[in-house]
């Protein structure tokens, strides 16, 4: 058990931020990490000798994320994105970044779900594309083509944001 | 020797910087020659920037004492849940098969109503929920707010959370059940040495205001009450006469609420 402690402590932070970026919402977040962490606790005898501790953890995590997301959408989404912090996910020193965060986040979480969870977890947590697919469960070839449509979709939601402030109130408005 | 075509994975690896050396002088060509693929790479790579910018706060935040590793471990080396509470929870069914056949067989009797009624749903429940090791409440203690105004929106009454921090039992959180006498709102509270606690409570048709009544449910222990036409259950893996004190407080609470 001491080997727990020691491969899987640091990896909580990258967990919450994952978890976070997915959820948009601390408290289930971390709700979700503790969630994650007892089971790798109850499934450690479990886990492969020679896999690598943090895809196992990552793919735990990702598909408790993917059943609450799935529970929430049936009872529904009682979660809203006007409800969740953007502040309290990007606390970049000056105002204008932090618009700029908190339009990333929410073109982020406007992608859909299989998009947004290979762009994290590549983009982010820098798994490889071998493990990103573990973590999916998926083949390499739609990890890749996942990430490349949600980069692309991202770009273009962007850029539309990145225009002139004014042009973004005026936006707003519609 | 004819190079392999660019590939969009190729692109996609360039931004992750997980190009292989030999490729990359290839990548960087093409990318020298078409503009509009550069622009689009160059905007990818602002995007991954931007992007751990931006959620980097979350991973530097101090971690959460519930993610406390220490603490997980030792509530994981409590002692497993014997055996026995299985074997008991068999033979309860047995009983309740019996007793249903029973019931079933007086077709001109009245259904089992009432406080014996309710303990045995809350019993019943206790079994399924308390039990569970992957989502025992649909909503968490966090969301104490919106459980209390799901629960009170559909038993028609205002219901809240017991709190029982001071019996050493924090709250886990709750959902809304099914009976055969309508919904019914299901509060789970855990203690540190992992055993769980149910407060079951719905409206009364039948015994609207019964006093305290202690039952057993093999193995499970359990008190129930009504008041004011709601009534309440309270179940522990404990005989009732330990967790009798535990339904005078939840009693007192609710008759101070509702004062």
């Amino acid at each position: 058990m001491n080997d727990v402690k020691r491969l899987v402590e640091p990896l909580i932070p990258a967990l919450r931020r994952y978890a976070g970026a997915l959820l948009r919402d601390g408290d289930a977040a971390d709700d979700l990490v503790q969630d994650c962490l007892e089971r790798a606790i109850s499934r450690w005898g479990q886990r492969r000798a020679d896999g690598d501790t943090r895809t196992w953890l990552f793919a735990i995590l990702h598909n408790l994320a993917m059943s609450r997301l799935r529970r929430e959408a049936r009872r529904g989404a009682h979660l809203t994105l006007e409800s969740a912090d953007e502040t309290a996910l990007s606390q970049a020193p000056d105002q204008e970044h932090r618009l700029r965060h908190g339009e990333l986040l929410r073109a982020v979480a406007a992608l859909p779900e299989d998009q947004r969870s290979v762009l994290l977890l590549v983009s982010v947590e820098d798994l490889s594309y071998a493990e990103t697919a573990r973590v999916l469960g998926a083949p390499v070839g739609t990890v890749m083509s996942r990430l490349s449509r949600a980069r692309e979709r991202l770009r273009q939601a962007m850029m539309g944001e990145s225009a002139p402030v004014a042009r973004a109130h005026l936006r707003r408005v519609k | 020797m004819s190079e392999r075509p660019i590939s969009e994975d190729d692109l996609q690896a360039f931004v992750d910087g997980a190009v292989d050396a030999a490729r990359e002088g290839v990548v960087r060509s093409y990318l020298a020659a078409h503009p509009d693929a550069a622009a689009r790479v160059s905007g990818y790579a602002a995007q991954r920037e931007a992007l751990r910018e931006a959620l980097a706060p979350i991973a530097e935040e101090p971690v959460p004492s519930t993610l406390n590793l220490d603490r997980l471990l030792a509530e994981r080396r409590r002692p497993p849940r014997a055996p026995w509470p299985m074997a008991a929870a068999a033979c309860a069914l047995l009983a309740l098969g019996s007793a249903g056949g029973w019931v079933a067989r007086g077709f001109g009797m009245p259904p089992q109503a009432g406080v014996s009624a309710l303990g045995q749903e809350a019993a019943e429940n206790y079994r399924v929920y308390a039990a569970d090791r992957f989502y025992p409440v649909e909503f968490t203690a966090r969301d104490s707010g919106a459980l209390s105004q799901w629960i009170s929106e559909r038993l028609n009454r205002s219901v809240t959370a017991p709190d029982l921090t001071s019996a050493g039992y924090r709250l886990m959180g709750g959902r809304l059940v099914a009976t055969p006498h309508g919904p019914a709102g299901l509060f789970l509270y855990s203690r540190s040495g992992g055993q769980r606690l149910e407060v079951f409570i719905r409206p009364m048709r039948l015994n609207r205001n019964a006093r305290m009544t202690e039952h057993a449910y093999g193995g499970l222990g359990g008190v129930a009450w009504s008041d004011d036409g709601l009534g309440y259950s309270l179940i522990g893996d404990a005989p009732a006469k330990v967790l009798h004190p535990l339904a005078d407080e939840v009693r007192r609470q609710v008759r101070t609420l509702g004062a």
